[in-house]
């Protein structure tokens, strides 16, 4: 890496700006190849690969539903329109579904953050703000 | 119950458009909960003595609070009375529309939220500076959120003039002008004053009342047909005169093969849309963590699907009580179909019940206006003073308090711009102004900031090709499509330069975004700086260092 490019005036001026209106904090603040190493540790790695490896392919997921969901609106009418009871039909019970399936990620997600986001984030952050 | 249904509607539109006592009520309605946020405004500007405080409320929000508050922000006019009118004339296409306004926050969940509040202050642009050269990324993802920002103020200022010549039985000119002159004045109150405080308790109180307005018409709706949705669907396909297929997809967007490839694209720019929207990026700001910006996420897809639930109860309800005819006769594209069914399920025209329910539910719309109206205005004034003003115009040397100034000035002339624009463009079509708010975000801002989080090889050229690009090309085609000429409902009807066919450009414009960040990333002279980029994503993922 080039370490000449690190510096660029305009970021650098108004960082020091924004350090000077916040509030002082207790924190020793990271070298700036303080974050490389971390970015290379394996902690952080793991990190990565827990957020990564679960909202990638749930988020091509549920967009392919969506997008499923849509063309089959758009080219499977017969289908859509079968009566499911009553005057609920295909389409509608599909509809909801989407609903249903949105409210399960959401929750999903936010028990996998919760138990394999945030301890590992709050770890790191702690080594950080400590200097180490 | 049909028929007597047929018949008040006969004469709503008259009893909504003439009678003084229900303009009265509305009035006073409307007064009350303007007063009353006005009065929240100036005790939060009170408490505003900062940039964090002007920009971010303080950051001292609670995620609940937020959620509310993204709600208030999100579920527009468009979403109240545009969906509703849509499902009460379509039927099962209006639907459509709900659905991809709630999908598209888990984008936002997953991918945008959480990262977003780590590693920015007070803007989008804040997350892209971390890595990229700052001045030419915030000169371009300024220009975007003012941009996407004006098209949904212009579609709110467009909606809350046609519910105004409704409602009030302005058919002046001059009333409408004046009515979206006062909206512009009170949003400019709401954001001037009390910053971003004000303006997150009038979207919590607002998304309270919408959510009660709503709750309310769903009940008496569904105590109708003995609380059986399949009666409520069988009765409004019979009203329709579509029967069955009043409830299967096709009204709307199934006429030929180029509807159909329309509908795709709206689908696709709904879905990628809101985790672009600027006014909807700054809320996570407003949080003290990236843990709270999950769980505002979370309430907002709560409410928010909820809400998007009860519009089958409202739009369907429409269909059924009110009728089309009636509802075309109000209003062409369906705006009104809330309303009116609000005064028909309490009681109907004439009856007090009606006439009280029709006030609350024209206020609630209103407010509905006011706040999403002044979120906007916010989110593009920050945008200028944070990212135009002061750091590119000024290069960073100018004090906080010159840039919150800035910002106020900023709101001021945008407010001004959005009156004059709301006043002579009142042509357009209000969903149609929505939907292609959503697709120039999608195209413009949500593949850089998506890039800018994950992907390493990123760089200033990509970027800027992906915004401008994006931003170009998605504006470009609206021009170029039916919206703008070419037919009798276009902006221009006289002239005809429609060399596009689809009304939403998101399924051009959104994949050339994010290929042209792509090409203009592998193409540099620059190499992406590693050392910055590991700056970001640590900081975006532990939340080390966040404001």
């Amino acid at each position: 890496m080039d370490s000449e490019e690190a510096v660029d005036p305009a970021s650098t001026t108004s960082e020091r700006g924004e350090a000077k209106s916040e509030a002082v904090r207790p924190v020793i603040p990271a070298q700036p190849e303080r974050f490389t190493q971390v970015q290379e540790s394996p902690e952080f790695g793991e990190l990565r690969r827990a957020h990564r490896s679960f909202a990638f392919p749930l988020t091509l997921a549920f967009v392919a539903w969506y997008l499923l969901y849509v063309l089959l609106s758009n080219y499977a009418g017969g289908f859509m329109g079968t009566r499911v009871a009553g005057n609920i039909n295909v389409a509608l019970v599909l509809g909801l579904a989407q609903f249903l399936t949105t409210f399960l990620i959401a929750w999903w997600y936010s028990r996998h953050a919760a138990a394999q986001l945030d301890p590992r984030a709050e770890a790191l952050k702690t080594r950080l703000e400590a200097g180490e | 119950m049909t028929t007597a249904g047929h018949t008040v509607a006969a004469h709503t539109f008259q009893a909504a458009g003439g009678a003084g006592e229900h303009r009265t009520l509305i009035i006073t309605l409307f007064s009350v909960f303007v007063a009353i946020t006005l009065g929240i405004t100036v005790w939060a500007g009170r408490q505003t003595k900062d940039a964090t405080d002007f920009y971010a409320g303080g950051r001292s929000f609670s995620g609940f609070q937020n959620g509310l508050a993204i709600s208030g922000d999100y579920m527009s006019a468009a979403s109240f009375l545009g969906i509703a009118g849509a499902i009460a004339l379509f039927g099962y296409d209006g639907f459509l529309y709900s659905i991809g306004f709630l999908v598209a926050w888990l984008v936002a969940l997953l991918l945008v939220a959480e990262p977003l509040r780590n590693s920015g202050r007070f803007t989008m642009a804040d997350v892209l500076a971390h890595r990229l050269q700052q001045r030419p990324v915030r000169t371009a993802a300024g220009t975007s959120t003012i941009v996407v920002s004006i098209f949904y103020l212009l579609a709110q200022m467009v909606g809350a003039g046609a519910l105004v010549a409704l409602l009030l039985g302005a058919s002046g000119e001059g009333s409408r002008r004046w009515i979206i002159a006062l909206v512009g004045l009170v949003m400019v109150l709401y954001v001037t004053i009390g910053g971003m405080k004000g303006t997150t308790w009038v979207q919590i109180v607002k998304a309270v009342l919408l959510i009660a307005g709503t709750l309310l018409i769903t009940v008496l709706v569904l105590n109708r047909f003995g609380w059986s949705l399949s009666s409520l669907l069988g009765h409004a396909a019979e009203r329709s005169g579509k029967g069955r297929a009043f409830l299967e997809p096709g009204l709307q967007y199934g006429k030929d093969s180029t509807s159909k490839l329309n509908f795709v694209s709206l689908g696709l720019a709904l879905v990628l849309g809101t985790a672009g929207l600027p006014h909807i990026l700054i809320r996570f700001y407003t949080v003290p963590t990236a843990k709270a910006a999950r769980t505002s996420v979370n309430w907002a897809i709560g409410i928010i699907g909820a809400f998007y639930l009860m519009t089958i109860a409202l739009g369907f309800g429409a269909a059924a009580l009110v009728g089309p005819k009636a509802i075309i006769a109000s209003n062409e594209s369906g705006n009104t179909a809330a309303p009116l069914l609000a005064q028909e399920v309490g009681g109907g025209a004439g009856s007090t019940g009606g006439a009280v329910l029709l006030a609350v539910i024209s206020a609630v719309a209103f407010a509905t206006i006011l706040a999403v109206v002044a979120g906007l205005t916010l989110a593009s004034s920050a945008s200028f003073a944070h990212d135009l003003w002061a750091n590119v115009i000024r290069k960073g040397s100018t004090t906080e308090k010159e840039e919150v100034l800035t910002a106020k000035i900023a709101a001021v002339v945008i407010g001004a711009v959005s009156i004059v624009l709301g006043i002579f463009a009142h042509r357009l079509n209000a969903a149609a102004l929505v939907a292609l708010a959503f697709a120039v975000a999608a195209s413009a801002n949500l593949p850089t900031i998506l890039y800018s989080l994950f992907w390493k090889r990123f760089t200033t050229r990509g970027a800027l090709w992906s915004i401008y690009g994006g931003l170009v090309s998605s504006v470009t085609l609206v021009i170029l499509s039916p919206v703008v000429s070419g037919n009798p409902k276009a902006l221009f009807p006289g002239m005809s330069f429609d060399l596009f066919p689809l009304a939403n450009p998101g399924l051009v414009s959104i994949p050339l975004g994010f290929v042209l960040g792509w090409l203009g990333s592998v193409l540099s002279a620059e190499e992406a700086v590693a050392r910055k980029y590991a700056e970001l994503e640590v900081r975006a993922l532990t939340g080390y260092g966040a404001h």
